[in-house]
């Protein structure tokens, strides 16, 4: 360990980690609610907030930062719904007006702050958490960086509201509308959360900046959505990937002798770039797999039913078709599942010419069971939704391949069960 | 407050230069803006701008000296990689816009700071060159910027002048306007290429945290007084040219600030800060969607059927009213 990082640079780790969990904690109810783009906003306007306190009081102490931003949070969220509601401007724009006008004010503010006083534009930005571990205090024997004094204290105070709060939390994200009539107060959670977001935010911008927040506030709570379902299952996930972001950031960043804030926002990036691609069910790997295989199954299924329908033309002879084409198949799609059929000896090759398929046994069990759910849908759509008999075939071409209704086909005279077009539902299979 | 009218009408030479490039550039970001703003894409423009920052810096570190078309170009490969991770991510995925805009803004900027800090350290060992597209240095404008920033410019507008009549279409009614066989992909991206565009070349003016303003406060500002389209747009291209050629002024003969520091007034907050001034007056006084109109309609409303009530609470009385049927 000690040739991996010094024991100054583990300190500033374990500060931005501390920084990172509960920054990424919050922001998972952020990306719930759709609310991504106000951290975006908050993390922007706190620029003014922070210089004001700063020029205020003349020190960096971090109550007054934490009152100032507290106050810079408020007013973004109070402007921001004020244009949209009167100017009818839409909320992305009125977000959007607000905070880079905010933060122009601050930009201004910055160029203003005399030079004797010590505030550096740049660490507001960008953050400098290598140099967090230069103003050290000592607390219970043990010496840790100043800021630790005001990032612990937030953050414990953020993640004790998550736990201590958790299911009116959940319902207040969920079903805003419900948790109302609930009696639960909305606007007031809705208020703390946004509070606490807005102190880790300012007690983070030293160490991450505050434009590199924004990158902890979405990416560990979208990377954990991309996971999994659960709530309680995402918060733990999101605190993880955010530390996980501020370690490997941290090490990467002292190894390449490059930025750690923008280490730790490109990992946290990387990692849900990572999760969107490989993610098991929302990934785009296991998405696309999922799209080719329904393709493929379609595809054998509609060449089972063709054939089936052929084979009932000839009155239970076999040997029937010159080849897939005839199944309305693209060719390639045609032949793989041609392939595949034959793989699982539902099909043959007609032994006469090599060309022809042919159903098997077993074949004509599984295509029977395909066109009995056709004709079923068919019947469906024609006895519950009334639709014309020239319009049943096409939607029950699609809907055969999914379940089948819960229908008491319509009997003819002699009791056997037919679809609207005459022909014969075949039985169910024994 | 005479240097200020000096300034802009622009009597000198370089600050000629500078009202040029940046009265170009506000008005066609303006005008830009409003099809943004409509199409709900106001904040795409932010995440471009971040985005483009590790585009700056990779086309600096590649030929090692500040040369603007070469680092613009930078930035707008990387802006549009930005625009089309969130595009086809937003497409492709559950996840949703705002969180995708918010992760590109963040891990493409942490990039940039990263390359920032390899530069840095790095042989040529100046940043200077690039510290300006982050703040916005408009005052650093030379004649070659404005020129190539105002034909830039020229073309945009030129481009939504042509095709006016499709981007409105897309803009109020995609569906319709797909069902009139129009490309509307190729229309969306021709937005989304132009929203590119602006942002990139209004980044060395006010910089990249900065530019989404350019964008949209002067389109916000005027659909505070118009509903229709065409005034829109050149409501917010006067808007934005004004205001950044007023917002440069400022910046320029403004007595060099009141701190100790003597630093100067930044050219490119000025610009942001002057459009919000004139937003804030428009959203109070505007005459149908403003603030004042707004709540004075309210009360009215309220009045008359607080009015309402009261008549046939009074007719209900007479047991002759109606009642109820408000």
């Amino acid at each position: 360990m000690s040739e991996l990082v010094s024991l100054t640079e583990l300190k500033n780790i374990v500060a931005g980690v501390c920084v990172a969990v509960p920054i990424g904690v919050l922001g998972s109810f952020l990306v719930l609610r759709r609310m991504s783009l106000l951290g975006d906003a908050i993390s922007h306007a706190l620029l003014p907030g922070i210089i004001g306190a700063f020029v205020l009081t003349g020190t960096r102490d971090p109550i007054a930062m934490l009152c100032g931003a507290l106050v810079i949070g408020l007013v973004t969220v109070g402007l921001s719904s004020c244009v949209k509601r009167y100017a009818r401007v839409p909320e992305d724009a009125s977000l959007g007006v607000v905070f880079s006008v905010l933060f122009a004010l601050g930009v201004v503010m910055l160029s203003l702050v005399p030079r004797g006083l010590d505030f550096d534009p740049d660490c507001v930005l960008f953050g400098q958490l290598e140099f967090l571990a230069m103003d050290s205090v000592q607390v219970m024997g043990v010496s840790m960086p100043r800021a630790m004094l005001s990032i612990v204290p937030v953050g414990v105070l953020s993640l004790a509201f998550v736990i201590a709060l958790y299911p009116r939390l959940k319902l207040v994200t969920f079903d805003p509308a419900l948790a109302g009539a609930l009696g639960v107060p909305v606007a007031l959670y809705s208020g703390i959360m946004l509070t606490l977001t807005s102190a880790t935010v300012v007690t983070g911008f030293q160490s991450v900046g505050s434009v590199l927040v924004v990158a902890l506030l979405a990416a560990p709570g979208a990377t954990a959505q991309l996971l999994t379902d659960r709530l309680s299952r995402m918060l733990v996930l999101s605190g993880c990937f955010a530390a996980s972001s501020a370690v490997i950031g941290c090490v990467l960043a002292i190894q390449l002798n490059v930025s750690n804030a923008g280490m730790i926002a490109v990992v946290a990036g990387s990692q849900f770039a990572i999760a969107i691609v490989f993610a098991p069910r929302q990934g785009l790997v296991s998405r696309t797999l999922a799209r080719v295989r329904l393709a493929a199954r379609i595809a054998r299924e509609d060449l089972l039913a063709t054939l089936y329908r052929a084979w009932e033309l000839r009155q239970g002879r076999r040997s029937d078709l010159p080849d897939v084409s005839i199944a309305g198949l693209p060719s390639a799609r045609g032949s793989l599942a041609a392939w595949q059929l034959r793989r699982a000896s539902l099909i043959e090759n007609d032994p006469a010419s090599t060309l022809a398929l042919r159903l098997t046994d077993a074949g004509l069990t599984e295509a029977r069971e395909l066109v009995r759910r056709h004709r079923l849908w068919e019947t469906y759509l024609s006895s519950n939704l009334g639709l014309p008999p020239d319009h049943l075939h096409e939607p029950s071409h699609r809907l055969e391949h999914f379940a089948v209704p819960d229908v008491v086909p319509a009997r003819d005279e002699a009791g056997r069960a037919t679809d609207p077009h005459g022909r014969e539902i075949p039985a169910p299979r024994a | 407050m005479n240097e200020l009218v000096r300034f802009i009408t622009m009597q000198d030479g370089p600050n000629r230069t500078v009202a040029i490039g940046v009265g170009a550039l506000g008005v066609a970001c303006g005008m830009v803006g409003c099809f943004a703003l409509l199409r709900r894409r106001a904040l795409l423009g932010d995440a471009v701008a971040h985005a483009s920052l590790p585009g700056i810096c990779l086309a600096f570190m590649l030929i090692g000296e500040r040369n603007l078309p070469l680092l613009l170009v930078g930035a707008l490969v990387m802006g549009v990689v930005g625009a089309s991770v969130i595009g086809l991510l937003h497409r492709a995925t559950r996840v949703k816009d705002d969180a995708l805009i918010a992760i590109v803004i963040g891990s493409f900027f942490g990039l940039g700071v990263v390359l920032l800090s390899v530069i840095q350290r790095g042989p040529s060992g100046n940043q200077a060159g690039i510290q300006g597209f982050i703040y916005g240095k408009a005052a650093s404008m030379v004649r070659a910027d404005a020129i190539t920033i105002s034909v830039v410019a020229c073309v945009l507008v030129a481009m939504l002048f042509a095709l006016f009549k499709e981007l409105r279409l897309v803009t109020f009614d995609s569906d319709f306007a797909r069902g009139l066989g129009r490309p509307v992909r190729a229309l969306d991206g021709l937005i989304l290429a132009i929203i590119c565009v602006c942002t990139v070349i209004g980044l060395p003016a006010v910089g990249l945290l900065m530019v989404v303003a350019l964008l949209i406060v002067p389109a916000a500002t005027a659909r505070c007084w118009t509903e229709s389209l065409g005034t829109m747009v050149v409501l917010a291209g006067i808007i934005g040219g004004v205001t950044a050629i007023v917002g440069a002024g400022l910046s320029a003969v403004l007595p060099a600030a009141a701190g100790a520091g003597g630093s100067t007034w930044p050219t490119g907050p000025m610009i942001v800060l002057s459009a919000g001034s004139v937003f804030v007056v428009s959203a109070l006084i505007a005459p149908r969607r403003g603030v004042i109109a707004g709540l004075v309609r309210h009360h009215r409303a309220k009045r008359q059927i607080l009015a309402r009530v009261r008549a046939e609470r009074v007719g209900a009385g007479a047991g002759a009213g109606p009642g109820g049927a408000a």
